[in-house]
């Protein structure tokens, strides 16, 4: 180990870290199913999951690309509503006291009972599935954004308001800057709840997507797909959330106050 | 005697179930004027400062600025400060996502008629001019650096800076030195001289360093606490530019005694009113300490 780090950069060695956990989960899981002869009907090993992967790849490209159609849709209007109500909630102590109760109200509703009412207002399908993933994720958004915004130094505020400036400017020049960091905090939980929501709308009222998938194989008894299908949804949650960590490092690199930022 | 530049008549300010911050109050500032509060925390300067900066609203009396009734800014909104305004507190508050150049220029971003040409001018004239203020108050090459790069002394710089990069009628300084050590702050008393005298903005300067207003002020305003009065008035009658030996010398060691003589009683005579013994002892302490300066 010592002499591998010597050579290795940290963040390589991480990386390399990383990927060895991860390889060694599989591998426990595959040999722990070998010692103890798990019968795939209860837990499927990681190899035969992969083979039926590789063989049903055809079959379930089309539901991974409609979950993730579902998701990104979910997610985009669920962030961008979350943001509008954060910013109003965030900018106005009266909008943040009545609306506060209500947002506390609707998010402690357990979205599974929301998915019948969507599916009565516009039939089973695609359209559930994205209000349901765009219902999950608002709140997150909402409560960050509002922090975000009502934490904005009031010295600062004064410092503006004194020069003549509107609340749109301070809103723009400073408060939304300022909620930069907390909303995408927020996004990174709310991709994650985005793919809860949809697969929890597909296994209640779809006909396409992983989550119907994997309704229909768990209805056959077809283990070994179910797994397929929850590792298909673990690679395109871990992907989507790479993508907005991305962005968050991109936008808000004046919060990690490293020095290289600077020299750029 | 022309427009006084702020013009405070009869102004009281209550805080919420009867804390008197301001009591009856009167404050003219000439135009070009630099004039200094003084006195104990809690003695209501801050007060004035944020009544004339249009912050807060009077409770009973009349704040007039550049010839204008004040509002409270939030309140009447669209209504413009009659005057451009700068404005630095104790705690620099730069906006961290911005480089130090980018913090300094933001004035000129709100305020007009800077305003109109921002976009256009923000990367060529509005630049060289942020810089060439920076290299006045010794932050050569720094503009480009992020808040969290620069020391304590060197974002009060910046944020002086930034309280005059659109060329001020009136600067509100709230403690501005404060956090700064000696070196640091006597430095910055320099730099702040020097641009005074040459813009001449009327200077509101709230301190509680009696060194610092007899420095820098043409004028000196003790204030007093419970309730918030000012007990005293004076011109500063020495010479300019005042310089570090000026500071030490015989006359200016006797204003600022005098001074802090004129603090002190006005403290011991409330404590005698109000307060436990206990309070006085500590506050006669610094009252000897004075006594044996001038022994």
């Amino acid at each position: 180990m010592t002499s591998l780090s010597l050579d290795v950069s940290p963040l390589s060695r991480q990386r390399l870290l990383s990927a060895g956990a991860l390889a060694g989960f599989f591998l426990l899981w595959e040999i722990a199913c070998l010692a103890f002869g798990v019968s795939d009907l209860i837990l499927p090993r990681p190899s035969q999951i992969a083979v039926v992967l590789w063989q049903k790849m055809p079959l379930l490209w089309p539901h991974t690309l409609q979950t993730l159609y579902t998701t990104i849709a979910g997610f985009v209007i669920g962030v961008v509503a979350g943001v509008l109500i954060g910013v109003v909630i965030g900018s106005s102590k009266t909008a943040y006291d009545v609306a506060y109760p209500l947002l506390v109200g609707f998010s402690s509703i357990p979205k599974v009972a929301v998915v019948p009412i969507f599916v009565v207002w516009f039939g089973a399908g695609t359209v559930p599935a994205i209000l349901t993933s765009a219902v999950i994720c608002i709140f997150p958004v909402v409560v960050n954004v509002a922090t975000g915004l009502a934490t904005t130094e009031p010295e600062l505020e004064d410092v503006l308001k004194v020069l003549g400036a509107s609340r749109r400017d301070i809103l723009l020049d400073v408060g939304l800057p300022r909620a930069l960091p907390y909303l995408f905090a927020s996004l990174k939980i709310a991709i994650t709840l985005s793919f809860v929501g949809t697969v929890l709308s597909e296994t209640v009222a779809a006909n396409k997507g992983i989550g119907n998938v994997m309704m229909i194989a768990s209805g056959n008894f077809d283990v070994p797909l179910v797994f397929a299908g929850l590792f298909i949804l673990a690679v395109l949650g871990v992907a989507l959330y790479a993508v907005s960590s991305y962005f968050e490092s991109r936008m808000t690199g004046w919060t990690q106050r490293r020095t290289d930022m600077a020299m750029a | 005697m022309g427009r006084p530049a702020v013009q405070l008549s009869d102004v009281t300010l209550r805080y919420g179930a009867g804390t008197i911050a301001l009591d009856h109050t009167d404050l003219r500032i000439e135009q070009g004027d630099f004039v200094a509060l003084v006195g104990p925390s809690g003695c209501g300067k801050s007060t004035i400062l944020k009544l004339v900066a249009g912050l807060l609203e009077p409770s009973s009396g009349g704040v007039v600025v550049g010839g204008r009734e004040m509002g409270i800014i939030g309140k009447d909104r669209g209504i413009a400060p009659a005057l451009r305004i700068g404005l630095a507190f104790q705690n620099p508050t730069m906006l961290p996502w911005l480089t130090i150049r980018e913090n300094v220029m933001i004035p000129l971003k709100i305020v007009p008629p800077f305003r109109q040409d921002y976009a256009r001018k923000k990367k060529g004239e509005f630049a060289e001019r942020a810089e060439a203020l920076l290299e006045k108050v010794g932050l050569k090459g720094f503009g480009d650096k992020r808040p969290w790069q620069l020391s304590g002394g060197m974002l009060q710089r910046a944020s002086l800076c930034r309280a005059l990069i659109h060329d001020p009628q009136l600067l509100l300084l709230d403690e501005p030195f404060g956090a700064l050590d000696q070196f640091t702050r006597e430095e910055l008393w320099d730099i702040m001289q020097a641009l005074w005298m040459e813009k001449r903005p009327t200077v509101l300067l709230v301190t509680h360093d009696l060194r610092e207003s007899a420095y820098l002020a043409t004028r000196i305003c003790v204030m007093t606490s419970r309730p918030g009065r000012i007990l005293e008035d004076r011109e500063v009658p020495l010479a300019r530019p005042r310089t570090l030996e000026t500071s030490y010398a015989p006359e200016f060691a006797a204003l600022v005694q005098q001074l802090r003589m004129r603090i002190a009683e006005a403290r011991t005579g409330a404590d005698a009113d109000a307060d436990a013994d206990a309070n006085a002892n500590v506050h006669r302490l610094p009252i000897k300490t004075a006594e044996r300066v001038a022994a």
